[in-house]
């Protein structure tokens, strides 16, 4: 035998130059099926379900812990129970309030149209702890520690104390990911409940640091809305169910068409100190 | 193969460190960019194809957790990878003003991108408020971050060299 036969083959090395043009006709050709099919990245959850997020549940509950922790180091624990409870209260108390102004306003103007025998509160609902937080400053999104193991799907809606936060987005085996109506590229079908006008919810990053989000798109011919009135989620919205407390008008102003209203409306939802949410197991129901 | 198991390692840690711990402490919701410090460093450290390859696992894991369209985060990314990859010829590991400048670099690139593509795009067009309280802070948080990273990386970077220089001085 030749030496030249025995010498060992050199390893084959793919130049960077080629190896980025691949890589970058492989992220096109997936962000074009991803729009095209969500379910691509089924398997990618799920490998990463399996591997990532057994650890930022271990981090999460750590941290949970520590802050308990310090909680009760800094506040009484009969004062913390007591807060706990009058707080469970308040959402409770702010439930039925909510449920009694929208039957009063249904009592008033749909008695003979609508019949809607399912309130928000008896949705049946599992609670979840937030694992993890978007990794960017652009964006809200987070994800929570049960996944389609526990039933959730895409498109149930969140929940935190008495206001909505959001709606699931993409469910892995073990975590699911929330989308949340405060982010900046999303829009939530709204409905005023003193006047039953619909409205348009949009998430806004430059007011969302003082927990205000905008509206748009409100036809309130009789100036009825005002500052402080409460804005619910709509019977017309695609994704969310009816009547689910989204926020207060902080402010108001008519368009520049004379026909419209904006203004913002902070959020029920505390979004910066958002730990545990409630995820209602029901789903909209759809026109097939 | 230790160098891809180190560089992994890396990228998984700081992304769970990002998006659990980091996020409580944040100063004034901003949360510095981790994912972009490795990348941006195994680029200039190692060259052009660790650049794009620690970049483009980085952004598909984010994708994959918080991305609306899967292999955006992945492409920008990698890009950045690839870009800091140039510099490994000007690299000295004695000189910090090269990375952290590189490293903030990256970052503002990586943000103006993000900026335009999901936020110009559909007519926010104030860029001067997102440059003020969202790129500036998010630029300095990262560069304190840098400072504590970016020595344990090329600390970690160095002993792998040394060790392979080790091996390859024993075989010979």
């Amino acid at each position: 035998m030749s030496p030249v036969l025995k010498r060992p083959k050199e390893k084959f090395t793919l130049p960077s130059k080629y190896l980025l043009f691949l890589l970058t006709c492989v992220c096109i050709a997936v962000m074009v099926l991803s729009f095209k099919t969500p379910a691509i990245n089924t398997p990618l959850n799920s490998v990463a379900g399996t591997f990532l997020v057994p650890f930022q549940n271990g981090i999460a509950q750590v941290g949970g812990w520590m802050s308990d922790k310090s909680e009760q180091l800094m506040e009484i624990r009969d004062v913390l129970d007591e807060n706990q409870r009058l707080k469970e209260e308040i959402d409770r108390l702010t439930i039925e309030n909510t449920k009694f102004q929208q039957e009063r306003y249904e009592l008033n103007q749909l008695r003979q149209l609508l019949k809607l025998d399912q309130q928000y509160s008896e949705y049946e609902k599992i609670g979840a702890r937030i694992i993890s937080r978007d990794s960017s400053n652009w964006f809200t999104s987070f994800t929570i520690n049960k996944g389609s193991k526990d039933g959730i799907q895409i498109n149930c809606n969140v929940m935190a104390g008495s206001g909505l936060v959001g709606r699931v987005t993409d469910v892995g085996p073990n975590y699911a990911k929330v989308t949340s109506i405060i982010e900046d590229n999303n829009n939530t079908s709204g409905l005023l409940l003193s006047s039953g006008d619909h409205l348009i919810v949009t998430g806004d990053l430059t007011t969302m640091s003082q927990g205000m989000i905008a509206f748009s798109k409100l036809v309130d011919d009789d100036n009825k809305a005002a500052v402080g009135d409460k804005i619910v989620t709509s019977n017309i919205s695609e994704h969310y169910l009816p009547g689910i407390l989204i926020g207060y008008i902080s402010s108001i102003e008519t368009d520049s068409n004379n026909l419209t209203k904006s203004g913002t409306l902070t959020t029920a939802v505390d979004f910066e100190h958002l730990e545990e949410v409630l995820v209602i197991m029901e789903l909209k129901q759809t026109v097939e | 193969m230790l160098n891809i198991f180190v560089s992994a390692l890396f990228v998984i840690i700081c992304f769970l460190l990002q998006s659990t711990v980091f996020n409580s402490l944040s100063f004034g919701g901003i949360i510095p960019n981790l994912m972009i410090v490795v990348t941006a460093s195994y680029g200039f450290m190692r060259g052009r194809k660790s650049g794009l390859l620690v970049g483009f696992f980085s952004g598909l894991l984010m994708d994959i957790f918080f991305g609306d369209i899967l292999g955006f985060y992945a492409l920008i990314y990698m890009y950045i990878g690839y870009l800091n990859g140039i510099f490994r010829k000007m690299f000295y590991p004695e000189d910090i003003k090269l990375p952290i400048a590189l490293i903030v670099g990256s970052d503002f690139l990586c943000n103006f991108v993000i900026y335009v593509l999901t936020f110009f795009l559909r007519g926010r067009f104030q860029f001067s408020y997102y440059f003020l309280n969202i790129i500036i802070p998010e630029m300095v948080y990262t560069i304190i971050i840098t400072c504590v990273l970016y020595p344990l990386l090329l600390l970690v970077e160095s002993r792998l060299e040394w060790r392979e220089k080790e091996g390859a001085s024993k075989i010979v």
